[in-house]
């Protein structure tokens, strides 16, 4: 793949003597959105959270290999992980605005980095709340404790939050297991049309998920990844028939 | 472990497997009509078409609530789909099984033409693809498929020289035209059959394979 967001090279992961992934490759591809999917416990997660070094926080972990955002080391010693997640956003799988205003939340980011000019800060504050589909729901309460918000709003605020400081890639953990299917359809919706602007790197458990909203797919079993390709090829024809079980609700 | 959805796309396969040993009777039936000169054979072919018809209408309902409720991927997606198309080409052979019949009817109303020689061994090659292929179907028999694919050539062969000789006799003897066109009818009814098992034998590939054949040379 050329100039890949992402190249995640013979990486292994332990939590302390227990090894979660065995040698994983997979490049990120710019401007698609990435699922990893496989059943619970096959390290999809681990991957995921080892790309802005989430893992770190967790003692007794260790990670070999490499990992690359946009050619630099993720884990080379030099990198201030504080930055590097500015250059990664991430929501999680139950939403978390801060106990602060809508506004405050989106602004979070971009008062930490610096910005102070309050017509920029408002500007950037609209931009991302309409990029994540929430602005017409809420420019009348920009004020309003984001905790007023619904689960659906909550998730949109997050990822307006996560936009905002405007991140190279945005990993998204299980975004939508908390959520109804109407707030769940709106937050696939929107990962789709983020896609023209961002890199989407998502883990679900549910597989009409990723086949809805990904252009790739990864499989993991075991912590190793199985197989990994264009999602509708994932979906109607894989390579691998551990895969094809998995798909197809045969094992998992 | 059987699942549920298993025992659902073995009874959908069955409707299927039913609907095809109704059309290839109802081909050797209608054929029986012409060969033995007997309108009550043809007229069951007639009166049997609507069972084809129901068939392939409730495989289309059981896929497509299948397809709704059980969101199918792969293997299990392919199967699906190619079950409705493999159904679509079965009610058509059903439908060339009435043209035969109708053929027969009127042709039985007159002194016969010729001895039946060719017909009886298209009809003999277009029902065996038909019944090979769905054996391939059923047991994913890929080489199988690809077989019923060349030999198409034989069926399309028997039917150009029936047009041939056919047409000599029209030329001889303007009085045999009517019973003539009938026959290249017959004929061309036959060649669509052996068609229909090569649309099927493709599907049978890509049921298997994955792969989409069609509308390629064989060789290719």
């Amino acid at each position: 793949m050329d100039n890949p967001v992402i190249q995640i090279a013979d990486v292994n992961f332990w939590y302390g003597t227990k090894q979660a992934l065995f040698d994983v490759n997979v490049a990120i591809a710019p401007h698609q959105t990435t699922a990893f999917i496989g059943p619970s416990g096959c390290g999809k997660s681990t991957l995921l959270r080892c790309l802005n070094r989430m893992n770190d926080l967790i003692t007794g972990t260790r990670v070999t290999g490499r990992i690359a955002l946009n050619g630099d080391d993720v884990y080379a010693p030099e990198v201030d992980v504080i930055e590097l997640r500015k250059r990664v956003g991430m929501v999680f799988q139950k939403s978390n605005p801060f106990p602060k205003s809508i506004f405050d939340n989106v602004a979070y980011g971009l008062r930490i980095q610096g910005l102070t000019d309050k017509t920029e800060l408002e500007g950037r504050v609209m931009k991302s709340l309409k990029k994540a589909a929430l602005w017409d729901e809420v420019q009348d309460r920009l004020h309003d404790s984001a905790l007023m918000l619904s689960g659906g709003q909550q998730q949109r605020l997050c990822i307006a939050r996560a936009i905002a400081v405007e991140p190279e890639i945005i990993l998204m953990d299980e975004p939508c297991s908390a959520l109804d299917p109407t707030a769940t359809a709106k937050i696939e919706e929107l990962i789709q049309d983020l896609e023209t602007d961002y890199t989407i790197v998502i883990v679900t458990h549910n597989m009409q998920q990723a086949a809805r909203c990904s252009d790739y797919t990864a499989f993991f079993y075991l912590g190793r990844l199985v197989e990994f390709d264009a999602t509708n090829k994932i979906f109607t024809n894989p390579t691998n028939k551990q895969t094809e079980d998995y798909v197809t609700g045969r094992f998992g | 472990m059987e699942l549920h959805f298993d025992q659902e796309l073995t009874q959908a396969k069955d409707l299927l497997l039913r609907m095809s040993s109704l059309a290839e009777q109802a081909v050797v039936t209608a054929l029986k009509g012409l060969v033995q000169r007997d309108d009550a054979l043809a007229q069951s072919v007639l009166d049997g078409d609507s069972q084809l018809d129901n068939l392939q209408k409730e495989i289309d309902e059981r896929c497509v609530e299948l397809i709704a409720l059980r969101q199918p991927k792969a293997r299990d997606l392919r199967f699906l789909i190619v079950i409705m198309k493999i159904a679509a080409e079965l009610e058509r052979v059903g439908d060339q099984a009435v043209n035969i019949a109708h053929r027969a009817t009127a042709l039985n109303r007159e002194p016969q033409l010729k001895p039946f020689v060719d017909i009886p061994r298209m009809s003999d090659l277009s029902c065996g693809m038909i019944r090979t292929v769905l054996d391939a179907f059923v047991y994913g028999k890929i080489d199988v498929a690809r077989q019923v694919i060349r030999n198409d050539d034989e069926v399309d062969r028997l039917e150009t020289q029936m047009h041939r000789e056919l047409t000599s006799f029209m030329i001889e003897d303007p009085h045999t035209i009517t019973r003539a066109l009938s026959l290249i009818g017959v004929a061309h009814s036959l060649e669509r059959i052996g068609d229909h098992a090569v649309n099927i034998a493709e599907e049978v590939v890509y049921l298997y394979e994955g792969r989409d054949i069609r509308h390629q040379s064989p060789n290719a």
